[in-house]
C-alpha cells in the first residue's frame, strides 16, 4: 500500500498519462461544453434540415443507407418557410423589441443601484449585494406567479390604488406587454446590477476627483468620466439581460396576453403543439444566429474598450 | 543636496509688509476620533514652491486635500488670495491638483485630457487648441497629443498630468508626490524642469512629498510635518543646518545626536557636557537655558572630520574605532564606535581616486568637528 494521500496518487497517475494540472483545468470545461452544448446543438441543427413525419421521432432521417450508398437528403424548406410565414419574422422582431426595451429599462434602474452599492461603505456593500441576489433563493416560477397576484384585476396594486382613491376602475395590467416588461425587468435586474457593480467598484475615485478639480460639476463628471469608463460593465450587463430575455418563454406565457408575440412561445408551440420538430429546430437555429451576431459585435466592442482602459 | 531657490534675493516670508497669498489658519481635521491635521497655521506667498514634508500618515496629504476642497476642515480657515474657501466646492476653487497617481482619464487622448478643464470653462475651441499645444510644448510633449495615457511611459504621463493641472493657469497648484512614481535619474532631471516651469508661469506651488531630497531641491521653503502638526518651517538650508528639534534633525538627512546637560552658558556659546560623547561639546549660541538642563547636540555626519593622524585645531575631538565602511562612490560612510560603545556616523567625500582606502576596518581614528558644526536641539 502506498502511503501517499489519494489526491497525489491520482495526480501522479494523471501525470503519467500526460495530463498536467493546467491541461486538466482547461480540458474539463471544454469537455463539458462539448457534451452539453455543442453536441445538442448539432443534433438540433441536424433535425432542422429534415422533413417532419408522423413517426417516432417525428422526422425523417437525413442519412440513409440506400443500395450500398449513403444518401444524404438536406431539406432547406424549413428555413424558407420561416421567411414565408410572417408569424416567425414578427415573433423574432417582437422578441428583440421586448428584450431590447427591457434591457434598457433594467439599465436605467440597475445603473443607479449598482453605483450606490459601489459607492457605499465597504462593509455595507456585501449586505446590499446579498439583497440584490436574495430573490434567487426563491423559485423563479413562484416569483413570476407572485407578479400575477400583484398585477391582476383584483390584485394588490389595483386594490391599493382603488383603496386610496386614485382610480375607480381596476387597471388592466395582467396579460399585456406591460406585464411582460415588468416580469423581465424584475427577473433579470440582478444580472444587470452585478456586472455593473463589479465594474463601478473598481472605478478609481481619483478620476472623479481629477474631474471635479478641473472644474466639472458632478453631473458633467458622470457623463464624461464615470459613464465612459463603465462602458464594459454596461455591455456585459446588457448582454446578460438581453440574451436570455430574447428567448424568454415562461414570463410571456404567464404574464403576457394574446398579442404578446415572442419567439420562445412560437418555439414551444412548434415542438409540443404542432410536433413539427424540424420547423422548431430551424426556429431555434435562427434564434441562435439572431443572438450570436450582435453578441460577437458587442464582445468586440467590449474588448476594444477594455484594451483602451488598461 | 542642493538648493535651487529662485528667489534668493526675494524672500517674501521675511518681509513683514508682504501679504501672504495662501493663509492656513488653525486648521484641524478629524476623521472620527483620529486627528489627521492638528492646528496647522501657515502663510505661503505668491510664487513660492512650498513643500509639505513628512512621513506617511503625517497629515500632509490631508492638508493638501483640504486646500483642493476634497476634504473640509473640522475647524480653521483656508484663505486663498484673500478669499475664504469655506463652502467652496473643488470645481469652483482657483486651485488645480496634480495627483500622485496622475489620474489621467484613460479613455481620453493626451490632448483631450489637457483640454478637459478648459472645456469646462467653456472657452472657444480655437483658444483651447492653442493653449493645449502651448502647454504641450512647455512640458516637451509635442507630438504626443493623440496618444492615450496607456501608450505613454511613466515620465511622459507625469508631464501630461503636470500640463493638465497647469493649463487652466490656476492661482495655486497643488502637487501630491509629483515625482514619486519616477525613477531616481528621471526624478532629478524633472525636479529642475519643474522649477523652470514654475518660474516661467509664476504659479504658486504647494508640494506634498515624503522625499527629503525632493523637498530640498524644489522648495523655496519647507514645512516639516509629523503626527498632523507642522514642527518647523524654513528654507531648506535653515531646516538642514538649524533643525529645531530632534525629529527634524533626524528626518532631514542623517545626524549624530549626543545627549547631555548644559554645563556653561556663555556670551556666544554653550558648553554641553555629554556623557554619551565623553566630551564637553562646544556649540555656538543657539539656545538660552539654565545650567544643568537636559539637551542634545546634533552633528551632521559630513561635518565630522576623520583621520588616523592629528586633526589640528578643532574645538571638539574624540577617538573611536571604525566598525563599518560603506563605499558610495562619491563619498564613504564610516560607522565609528566610541570607547563607551556609542556609535557615530561620519561621511567623507572621496576626494582622491585610490583603489585602497587609507582607512580600514578596526582602525583607531581621531574624530573632530569645528565649533560651529553642532547645533543644540531640544525635545
Amino acid at each position: 500500500m502506498s502511503s501517499l494521500p489519494l489526491g497525489s496518487r491520482i495526480g501522479a497517475l494523471l501525470g503519467r498519462m500526460g495530463l498536467k494540472g493546467r491541461v486538466l483545468v482547461i480540458a474539463i470545461p471544454t469537455v463539458w461544453l462539448l457534451i452539453f452544448f455543442l453536441i445538442p446543438f448539432l443534433v438540433v441543427a441536424k433535425i432542422s434540415f429534415s422533413v417532419a413525419a408522423i413517426a417516432r421521432p417525428p422526422y425523417l432521417p437525413i442519412v440513409e443507407w440506400v443500395d450500398g450508398f449513403f444518401r444524404i437528403s438536406l431539406n432547406f424548406g424549413n428555413y424558407l418557410f420561416l421567411l414565408e410565414d410572417p408569424l416567425y419574422v414578427a415573433a423574432y422582431l417582437g422578441s428583440v423589441k421586448i428584450a431590447g426595451v427591457s434591457t434598457l429599462i433594467a439599465l436605467l434602474i440597475g445603473y443607479p443601484m449598482a453605483y450606490l452599492i459601489a459607492r457605499s461603505e465597504p462593509d455595507r456593500r456585501n449586505l446590499l449585494l446579498m439583497l440584490v441576489v436574495l430573490p434567487f433563493w426563491t423559485s423563479f416560477l413562484l416569483r413570476v406567479y407572485a407578479w400575477i397576484g400583484f398585477l391582476k384585476g383584483n390584485g394588490v396594486i389595483n386594490n391599493l390604488l382603488i383603496g386610496i382613491g386614485i382610480i375607480d376602475e381596476p387597471l388592466v395590467m395582467l396579460q399585456t406587454d406591460f406585464a411582460v416588461y415588468v416580469g423581465i425587468v424584475y427577473t433579470y435586474l440582478p444580472f444587470m446590477i452585478l456586472p455593473l457593480y463589479a465594474n463601478l467598484v473598481k472605478l478609481d475615485e481619483a478620476y472623479l476627483e481629477a474631474s471635479a478639480d478641473l472644474g466639472a460639476r458632478p453631473i458633467t463628471t458622470f457623463f464624461t468620466v464615470t459613464l465612459p469608463l463603465s462602458l464594459s460593465g454596461i455591455i456585459a450587463g446588457c448582454m446578460l439581460v438581453f440574451i436570455p430575455a430574447v428567448g424568454e418563454f415562461v414570463i410571456p406565457a404567464l404574464l403576457g396576453g394574446p398579442d404578446t408575440l415572442m419567439i420562445g412561445q412560437v418555439l414551444w408551440n412548434e415542438f409540443f403543439s404542432n410536433r413539427d420538430w424540424p420547423i422548431a429546430s430551424a426556429v431555434a437555429i435562427v434564434m441562435l444566429f439572431v443572438l450570436v451576431i450582435p453578441i460577437m459585435l458587442l464582445r468586440w466592442a467590449q474588448s476594444a474598450s477594455e484594451g483602451e482602459n488598461q | 543636496m542642493s538648493e535651487a531657490i529662485s528667489m534668493s534675493d526675494a524672500r517674501p516670508w521675511a518681509d513683514p509688509t508682504a501679504a501672504p497669498f495662501l493663509q492656513i489658519k488653525n486648521v484641524t481635521k478629524k476623521f472620527g476620533d483620529f486627528t489627521s491635521v492638528y492646528d496647522v497655521s501657515l502663510d505661503i506667498y505668491k510664487g513660492e514652491i512650498f513643500c509639505l514634508l513628512g512621513g506617511s500618515g503625517c497629515g500632509k496629504s490631508t492638508l493638501l486635500r483640504m486646500l483642493s476642497g476634497f476634504e473640509t476642515p473640522t475647524s480653521g480657515q483656508i484663505i486663498i488670495d484673500g478669499q475664504d474657501q469655506a463652502g467652496i466646492a473643488p470645481y469652483d476653487r482657483p486651485t488645480n491638483m496634480m495627483f500622485q497617481s496622475y489620474a489621467l482619464f484613460p479613455h481620453m487622448t493626451v490632448e483631450k485630457n489637457i483640454a478637459y478643464g478648459l472645456k469646462r470653462d467653456g472657452l472657444p475651441k480655437a483658444e483651447i487648441a492653442k493653449r493645449v499645444s502651448d502647454i504641450l510644448s512647455l512640458v516637451q510633449m509635442d507630438g504626443f497629443a493623440k496618444r492615450k495615457p496607456n501608450q505613454l511611459s511613466g515620465g511622459q504621463r507625469q508631464r501630461v498630468a503636470l500640463a493638465r493641472s497647469l493649463v487652466k493657469k490656476p492661482k495655486l497648484l497643488l502637487l501630491d508626490e509629483p515625482l514619486g512614481a519616477l525613477d531616481k535619474k528621471l526624478r532629478e532631471e524633472t525636479q529642475f524642469e519643474l522649477i523652470k516651469i514654475q518660474e516661467s508661469l509664476g504659479v504658486t506651488f504647494v508640494v506634498v512629498t515624503h522625499d527629503q531630497e525632493e523637498a530640498m531641491t524644489l522648495s523655496s521653503r519647507i514645512g516639516v510635518m509629523t503626527a498632523g502638526e507642522i514642527v518647523q518651517v524654513g528654507t531648506p538650508r535653515e531646516i538642514y543646518e538649524y533643525p529645531r528639534n530632534r525629529f527634524v534633525a533626524d528626518f532631514i538627512g542623517s545626524v549624530n545626536i549626543f545627549e547631555g546637560r548644559i554645563a556653561e552658558d556663555g556670551e556666544s556659546h554653550v558648553i554641553v557636557a555629554s556623557h554619551e560623547a565623553g566630551l564637553d561639546i562646544y556649540v555656538p549660541h543657539s539656545i538660552s537655558g539654565v545650567i544643568g538642563q537636559k539637551v542634545a547636540v546634533a552633528v551632521r555626519p559630513e561635518k565630522v572630520q576623520i583621520s588616523k593622524g592629528d586633526l589640528g585645531n578643532l574645538r571638539n575631538k574624540l577617538t573611536g574605532t571604525i566598525d563599518e565602511i560603506a563605499y558610495m562612490g562619491d563619498a564613504s560612510v564610516y560607522q565609528i564606535r566610541l570607547d563607551n560603545g556609542k556609535r557615530l556616523r561620519v561621511t567623507q567625500t572621496n576626494l582622491t581616486r585610490s583603489e585602497e582606502s587609507t582607512l580600514n576596518y578596526g582602525d583607531r581614528v581621531n574624530l573632530g568637528w569645528d565649533g560651529s558644526a553642532g547645533v543644540v536641539v531640544t525635545s
